[in-house]
């Protein structure tokens, strides 16, 4: 075990070179639905209990199956309304047990990226081959259902081992050159996109997803109240458009289709993005097309100041 | 370092859901529902009647608003019977003030204790589902099967006798359930069940003597888990009560049908500094257009009828 994963250098959030996002935009936002499937019956994962109790787990199973069968249709019509386009972190399985919402995403064209096969099953423990076949696998599922070539990935539950980025960005160049696996929403490090060390050399970044903003997060481990929710959205994206004057910003809404749809929370989520998208000079955008964007303008400036600032502030 | 081979394979993955209990189906795949009088939201309030035994044994885990002190736990045991000795008085005047037609999920152990509440809830004639035979007997995975039908007998036969109701519905104590508990429910007559929240409108469950209807009974809106659990103010959860009010009865506008469904408890909203903040939401609720508040049978009779 190490004691810091190397992925990046650290990056002073001042004085870093201009990021202009297209047309003026202050600000890049996008919104991941979370597409998730978790099994009624996993196996056993020696690190992580995919439930706290055993099977069946009722409540834990049944509400995200809420997601999906009431909570989907819900969510894409208030990201619809708002000209919100999904960047979506699919449980892949998902295309084989649920392909009714991978095609209504399709017509949409939203955005589909790799969340892993199932929400239930862990990278813990997996060997390099094992966890290099199961996102492979995921890859191709995506390809296979919507013809996208996979861009980005947020591992399986979060759930990670020291390989995870490079395996990812590996598999996306063998399957699809240049085009698959450029970004990861695996890291909460900062507010704009960092360049990623990887084995491979790849240009790879890191597209801030936002642990903060995630609905799971507020409503499952921060107990906030819905109204609440709503105003961290609001009050993140302000101190985000106001800074992003100088520099551009990314601004992620990670949500949960059985969290953020249910009737008394949609109406907060709703008037947060009514918010958000009356302001003039955002970017309302996917994950994929903003780390296309970095990648093709900033990669090799951001690289060159990082190196610079390397000794110190001078 | 390897998992074994069989954590990457994956025996269900293909269309609908990964076992064979219900269907998969996206809710606004489905036939509109209308309410009697062209009414857009049916209104089934959920009243938890709870018996929390001193001497807990907590098997398999503790139920959620049980005993947490070494025994004797005075304070959480009677803290909870406050709820069916005061807490309920005032429930049953705020029901009759707004015109609503409450459901009773009651304990049966609960039932036996209490005879006088009984006859009063059977003088008022509302509905009375089982909750099980008392908060501490859970069902749950791994339970023996022999052991968990004699439980939902008991429990059944109690209650059945006790009110005079055919008792049609069931909410597992903690809607903690075994992998049988579905197919026990079903053959010991029970129609509907309560503890799977993967909809907001019934629908059909599979088990191995013919089939139950899951009612959607929102566990993230009740008293519990948004004041207990989340810590939230009675403020808020009125705000949470009405927006969802306002969303469902927007879709309903739409789509057809839909249930508000709220589960609350006596020994929580019925404390005097909280009773106020159950009636302002049951006020505003039933004073929108389109509102019709009914108990979980009746609703479930008026949805199957159009099935």
């Amino acid at each position: 075990m190490k004691e810091d994963p190397g992925f990046y250098d650290y990056w002073a959030y001042q004085n870093r070179p201009k990021i202009e996002w297209p047309n003026g935009a202050k600000v890049a936002f996008w919104v991941a639905p979370n597409i998730e499937f978790y099994e009624l019956n996993p196996p056993d994962n020696p690190q992580r209990k995919p439930w706290p109790q055993a099977a069946p787990a009722v409540g834990g199973y049944s509400i995200r199956d809420y997601g999906n069968r009431v909570g989907h249709m819900r969510q894409m019509q208030v990201l619809e309304k708002y000209g919100v386009r999904g960047s979506i972190s699919l449980s892949t399985a998902l295309c084989d047990h649920h392909p009714e919402i991978i095609e209504l995403c399709k017509e949409r064209n939203w955005e589909f990226f790799s969340h892993g096969i199932y929400n239930t099953r862990y990278t813990y423990g997996m060997s390099e081959q094992q966890e290099r076949d199961m996102i492979r696998d995921s890859m191709e599922t995506i390809y296979k259902h919507t013809g996208q070539k996979c861009a980005g990935y947020l591992a399986p539950a979060l759930s990670h081992s020291e390989l995870t980025l490079d395996l990812f960005a590996e598999v996306g160049s063998e399957l699809f050159g240049e085009e698959g696996g450029i970004y990861t929403c695996d890291l909460f490090h900062d507010d704009q996109p960092t360049p990623i060390h990887l084995r491979s050399g790849k240009k790879f970044v890191s597209i801030p997803y936002s642990l903060e903003m995630n609905d799971t997060i507020a409503y499952v481990v921060n107990k906030i109240e819905p109204r609440r929710y709503g105003q961290n959205i609001k009050d993140n994206f302000d101190r985000l458009y106001q800074e992003g004057a100088d520099s551009g910003t990314i601004m992620c809404i990670p949500t949960h289709n059985y969290q953020v749809s249910c009737p008394h929370r949609l109406k907060a989520f709703e008037e947060a993005l009514d918010y958000i998208t009356s302001h003039d000079d955002v970017w309302v955008t996917t994950g994929r097309e903003i780390a296309e964007y970095f990648l093709e303008n900033y990669y090799d400036v951001a690289l060159a100041d990082i190196a610079a600032k390397k000794g110190g502030a001078a | 370092m390897s998992l074994d081979k069989a954590y990457l394979e994956y025996p269900e993955r293909s269309y609908g859901m990964d076992h064979d209990r219900y269907d998969w189906s996206m809710l606004t795949d489905r036939k509109p529902v209308e309410w009697p009088k062209g009414n857009k939201l049916a209104l089934w309030v959920n009243v938890g009647l709870q018996f929390f035994p001193l001497n807990q044994q907590g098997k398999p885990f503790k139920v959620p608003g049980g005993m947490t002190m070494p025994y004797p736990d005075l304070r959480h045991f009677s803290l909870r019977d406050y709820g069916n000795r005061v807490g309920i008085y005032r429930f049953l005047k705020a029901f009759d003030r707004y015109g609503v037609s409450p459901t009773f999920a009651v304990n049966s152990r609960l039932a036996e204790r209490t005879p006088y509440l009984m006859e009063v809830l059977k003088e008022r004639g509302d509905e009375i589902l089982c909750h099980g035979e008392h908060m501490d007997a859970l069902h749950y995975g791994g339970q023996d099967k022999t052991e968990e039908a004699a439980q939902i007998e008991r429990a059944l036969d109690s209650l059945r006798s006790l009110t005079g109701q055919s008792i049609r519905g069931w909410i597992s104590p903690a809607k903690s359930e075994s992998a049988n508990t579905p197919d026990l429910l079903a053959a010991h007559g029970i129609e509907y069940f309560c503890d799977w929240v993967n909809d907001d409108m019934p629908y059909g469950f599979r088990t191995a003597a013919g089939e139950l209807i899951a009612m959607p009974l929102s566990t993230e809106l009740e008293d519990f888990f948004v004041i207990q659990n989340n810590g939230h103010s009675e403020d808020s959860w009125v705000e949470q009560v009405c927006d969802a009010c306002d969303f469902l009865l927007a879709e309903a506008r739409d789509q057809g049908g839909r249930i508000l469904a709220l589960n609350i408890h006596p020994w929580l909203l019925g404390q005097p500094h909280r009773i106020a903040r159950l009636e302002k939401a049951l006020d505003y609720i039933t004073s929108q257009e389109g509102v019709w508040s009914a108990g979980a049978g009746e609703i479930l009779d008026c949805w199957k009828g159009q099935q």
